[in-house]
């Protein structure tokens, strides 16, 4: 059963391939472009800087403010430009998933923006917006507890798998999406859409953490491979 | 037990040391396990593990010297933004003293200053001022912008990346805490000491640096490269004010001795104010001081509160009524003008 085969050819436990590259905005003070499957996904990260919104400041920390965006060539059928309910909701959980790594305690009164732009959506958008956002926080010298990675798990032809594509998505049965410090294995993001028995939430869980650190391994890459000497 | 060596590159979250060991800057301990928090490299002091960081921000801290661009006038201070996430802000009273004067007609919106923070409030808020020698507004010149925790690599050892640079390209070149560098000289060279600067940040984790930008200077200038020398290796280091102090007072002897040369060529605005006010103060003169201030005069080349003294002193004496509206700002018609009326 384990060896079935997907509809794009993977195993029910195979990533699709994955590249990350740090550092790849000239401006920006930190920066990360992402490639899952047919995913493209570029994020920048400004700060700490001074926060120019009163009152969202923190006298005794600093605060991170996320915004989600796809283009609207990111899609098959044109998206309207601007924010919607996904994209909001998006940007909120993608803050709070990134927010129990930052140590901004030495920043107070400051804030970090991060924006995500999908330039081209397949399927675990925000999974891959949530790794190449935290790849692009390390790169702009942010301190950090660990670098958070995202990994989604389903349920496609009553088979749990790991990393939907747009189409198992669509089409499949239930989608978990979750985010994890990989070094002490802490969840910072957990949804669940679709039906699941408890028995396969908790092998979903298992299969995507299995997933976070596989991509844990190819973040750290591209950080090394970016500021390594020869 | 250790997992990392020394001037290693790490990521945030990588276990760096078991328990023995004791976390420094840019570490933290977790579970009994130090682990880093930034993207840096490893500095092993006997059992304590720091990070220095790739990147970072510049949060002030109490005695630095910055250089600051002016953000905004307000009522009774300036709003300086000083490359870094909390602003500063430079207050009139440390400028006048008692005075009451118009901000902007001293220093306005643009003109960028070399500082040094007085003070770090708990909000991290900088106090600055201008009371030390060399600091003031800058005139002309090119500002580079660099990462803070390069700064020490573009120092060097005693000074001697920069005193090197400073010497081939004959700029002058003022380095502030906050990673900006003011650099004033020929225009090409303005330009090539950019690149320079930019060179030494991107391989500021690199060993044997110095020689490899001597050789750059020496290619880009001269044509050829330099005699060879034996490789000299320089580690990262926290900023020394000591440096700055020592770059200052030399920046100042050379700008003094440049002065002695040549009275009758005066270039740079800085040095023309510098001979207005020398000669002010002959004038004054006042049983022998003259000699002493003008001295003091040409090390504070821009402590602007001593000239705007001297002209009140001066204003009193010579009694006239015409002159009023004297402010330092437009000073050297104020001067001659002060003269011919006595």
């Amino acid at each position: 059963m384990s060896e079935m085969i997907r509809e794009d050819g993977r195993k029910f436990n195979e990533l699709r391939p994955i590249k990350i590259e740090a550092g790849v905005l000239e401006r920006a003070d930190g920066s990360a472009y992402l490639e899952v499957g047919g995913n493209k996904i570029l994020v920048a990260v400004y700060g700490p800087r001074e926060s120019y919104i009163r009152r969202l400041l923190e006298p005794n920390t600093g605060v991170i403010r996320c915004r989600y965006n796809m283009a609207p060539f990111s899609v098959d059928d044109r998206k309207r430009p601007g924010p919607d309910r996904r994209s909001s909701e998006i940007s909120k959980i993608t803050a709070d998933a990134l927010r129990p790594a930052l140590m901004l305690e030495n920043y107070p009164r400051s804030m970090v923006d991060v924006y995500i732009e999908v330039i081209e959506a397949e399927g675990g958008t925000r999974c891959a917006g949530i790794t190449a956002a935290s790849v692009a926080l390390v790169d702009a010298g942010v301190p950090m507890k660990d670098i958070v990675v995202g990994c989604a798990a389903g349920k496609v032809n009553d088979e749990v798998v790991l990393d939907l594509s747009e189409v198992e998505d669509k089409e499949g049965q239930a989608d978990v999406p979750i985010a994890i410090m990989p070094r002490t294995g802490e969840i910072t993001l957990l949804q669940s859409d679709g039906d699941l028995t408890e028995e396969e939430f908790q092998k979903a869980i298992d299969l995507a953490m299995e997933g976070c650190m596989q991509v844990s391994e190819l973040q750290k890459e591209a950080l090394m491979k970016k500021y390594s000497t020869e | 037990m250790i997992y990392v060596e020394d001037k290693n590159l790490v990521i945030p979250g990588q276990i760096l040391a078991d328990e023995e060991y004791y976390p420094g800057r840019g570490t933290f301990k977790e579970d009994g396990k130090v682990c880093s928090s930034l993207i840096g490299l490893v500095s092993l002091r006997n059992k304590k593990i720091r990070v220095i960081p790739l990147k970072s921000k510049y949060v002030p801290k109490k005695g630095d010297v910055v250089i600051g661009k002016i953000n905004d006038v307000r009522f009774s201070m300036w709003d300086v933004n000083i490359n870094s996430p909390y602003s500063g802000i430079l207050p009139a009273f440390e400028v006048f003293g008692r005075d009451k004067k118009e901000l902007s007609k001293v220093y306005d919106v643009g003109d960028v200053l070399f500082l040094r923070v007085i003070d770090v409030d708990e909000v991290k808020k900088a106090k600055l001022g201008l009371k030390g020698r060399g600091l003031g507004k800058f005139k002309g010149g090119i500002i580079v912008d660099i990462s803070p925790t390069k700064v020490p690599r573009l120092i060097g050892k005693k000074g001697s990346m920069i005193n090197m640079i400073k010497n081939k390209t004959n700029c002058k070149i003022v380095v502030g805490q906050n990673g900006l560098v003011w650099v004033k000289g020929d225009e090409d060279m303005e330009q090539l000491t950019r690149e320079i600067i930019h060179t030494i940040e991107a391989e500021a984790h690199t060993s044997g640096l110095t020689n490899k930008i001597k050789n750059k200077l020496c290619l880009a200038i001269d044509g050829e490269l330099p005699v060879e020398e034996t490789e000299e290796e320089f580690v990262l280091e926290k900023p020394k004010l000591q440096n700055f102090k020592e770059e200052l007072e030399q920046e100042e002897r050379e700008k003094a001795e440049a002065e002695a040369q040549d009275e009758e060529e005066v270039e740079a605005e800085v040095e023309e104010e510098t001979e207005a006010e020398a000669e002010v103060q002959e004038e004054a003169g006042e049983d022998g001081e003259a000699e002493e201030a003008e001295a003091e005069e040409k090390e504070d080349a821009e402590d602007k509160p001593n000239f705007y003294d001297v002209i009140k002193e001066l204003k009193k004496k010579s009694q006239s009524k015409k002159d009023k509206n004297i402010s330092y700002s437009d000073n050297s018609n104020n001067n001659s003008f002060i003269l011919n009326n006595r």
